[in-house]
């Protein structure tokens, strides 16, 4: 059986360039929210192998010294498409003197692409940024909510019952069955996806833990090479089929990496 | 007398209800969190996923892998449960939340919002904030009346670029609070701060809107 275990991020990475996976220029989705549930080795990884030009999809961009800041130091990264940017000094910095690129997505908006890309559903209509900048220079549609068609069919273009779907300007979930405004978007796929999950099997089957799966379970799915860093590996079939998050398949590497699990905002109370 | 932080947050409270499935924004908002009245059951949803926000740890309870939105380090509560950010959003975009509670730097008479870009300054990003405001069953905004510098925040048309329109259902603010009547396709007063007025509410606000034929105190 192809052995998809690797002892660290390096041997993992060692072979990239000659297979073609890693070169310049290209796209890469690395998962995690804030500084939680990100691939702090195989980030550290990418960053050692020196390729540049990257467009980032995550939701965040780390802060200065660790996540994705590694890479904004070094300055591979020439494109994010993050929903979220607050902490990193160096991003504002390279942002303000257009060294760096930066497309906002809505967060919803952005698990959604990634969701889509992996499931090969090329764009979606969503309410999410209609009437903002979010929806400039995109196609938007008038629809009926899906629970306001009969029986759950809303038919595009034709509604239901034999009414046309005319675009209301109502945002508010009213009952006045007025058709709403949707905007198309486009489904997000990658190169290489870096996730990190708590528990993996030898086959590739992922279990994570806690708010650190965030958008690694639709990264896993999202890219035509996949590494996932875990914290602990077990041989195939000691997982329980039913417990399983990602299944093995979406796999292509795996690293068992001991990570740091930097916290940004530690608030505690007394007790 | 405009009401306090503390206070607003108070009035905010009282528009959760026993069984709700509630999202609260970061700052103001999150602190509505600290006044759910007892014996009623709100679950708190945090949509970076986690369903069921408990109280912050304890020093040795502090885990990494669980966090709030705003990053802060949390507990879960009995009967949480954990998904992936397509899952949580599914929840917020598909009308699965009963509640949002979030801030503003404007609202226009017609419900639209404005809280995520300021045109010449840093932009952060607009994280899951256009998701929850298209998306939730009811969006509460709580804000600051005016700016700092007495700038109109409660405006006719939004001068900053939009995160939602037509979508507030509810503004609280330190002077008043103002519900949009859907019907009326407009906001209406419904409730003044103590010692406010239905007239120095208005002198202190560029939007148009109807009042209640009772309006009442706010109850502090």
């Amino acid at each position: 059986m192809l052995k998809k275990t690797f002892p660290t991020a390096a041997d993992a990475f060692a072979d990239l360039k000659s297979k073609g996976v890693l070169r310049d220029g290209m796209t890469v989705m690395v998962g995690g929210f804030g500084l939680c549930g990100i691939p702090e080795y195989l980030i550290a990884a990418l960053r050692d192998s020196g390729v540049k030009g990257l467009t980032c999809v995550s939701n965040n961009a780390g802060v200065d010294d660790f996540g994705l800041g590694l890479l904004l130091q070094t300055r591979q990264i020439r494109k994010m498409i993050s929903s979220y940017v607050g902490e990193n000094a160096t991003f504002e910095k390279q942002f303000l003197s257009n060294e760096l690129e930066v497309e906002f997505n809505p967060q919803g908006t952005l698990a959604e692409r990634i969701r889509a890309g992996g499931a090969g559903i090329p764009a979606f209509y969503t309410a999410t940024g209609v009437g903002t900048p979010v929806a400039e220079g995109k196609e938007t549609r008038a629809f009926f909510r899906p629970g306001q068609g009969v029986g759950g069919a809303t038919i595009p273009g034709k509604g239901f019952g034999g009414r046309s779907v005319k675009p209301g300007s109502e945002g508010r979930a009213t009952q006045s069955g007025e058709a709403r405004e949707y905007v198309l978007e486009t489904g997000l796929y990658a190169d290489l996806a870096l996730v990190k999950a708590w528990k993996a099997d030898e086959f590739g089957n992922l279990i994570y833990r806690e708010t650190a799966r965030n958008f690694n379970p639709m990264m896993a799915t999202a890219a035509a090479f996949v590494i996932a860093e875990v914290e602990h590996i077990v041989p195939t079939g000691e997982i329980n089929g039913d417990a399983v998050h990602t299944p093995g398949s979406f796999v292509d590497r795996i690293v068992k990496a001991t990570p740091e699990k930097r916290i940004e905002q530690r608030t505690v109370r007394k007790g | 007398m405009p009401l306090t932080r503390d206070q607003i947050v108070q009035r905010a409270a009282r528009e959760l209800r026993d069984g709700y499935i509630v999202n609260l924004g970061i700052g103001i908002p999150t602190l509505v969190a600290n006044h759910v009245p007892a014996g009623m059951d709100v679950w708190l949803q945090s949509e970076n996923g986690l369903l069921g926000i408990g109280p912050f740890p304890t020093e040795t309870e502090v885990d990494a892998d669980l966090i709030n939105a705003g990053k802060q380090t949390i507990t879960a509560r009995k009967g949480a449960s954990y998904f992936s950010s397509s899952d949580s959003f599914a929840m917020i975009r598909g009308g699965h939340i009963d509640l949002c509670i979030l801030g503003a730097m404007q609202v226009s008479q017609h419900g639209d919002i404005a809280n995520w870009m300021i045109p010449g300054k840093m932009v952060k990003g607009m994280g899951g904030a256009m998701d929850l405001v298209a998306g939730v069953k009811r969006v509460v905004v709580a804000m600051e009346h005016n700016a700092k510098d007495g700038a109109f925040k409660f405006v006719n048309k939004c001068s900053l670029p939009l995160t939602g329109q037509n979508c507030v259902h509810m503004l609280i603010t330190d002077l008043a609070v103002f519900e949009f009547d859907e019907a009326k396709k407009k906001f209406v007063l419904t409730e003044v701060a103590p010692g406010e007025t239905v007239q120095s509410v208005r002198a202190k606000t560029e939007a148009g809107f109807g009042v209640a034929e009772a309006v009442r105190t706010v109850a502090v």
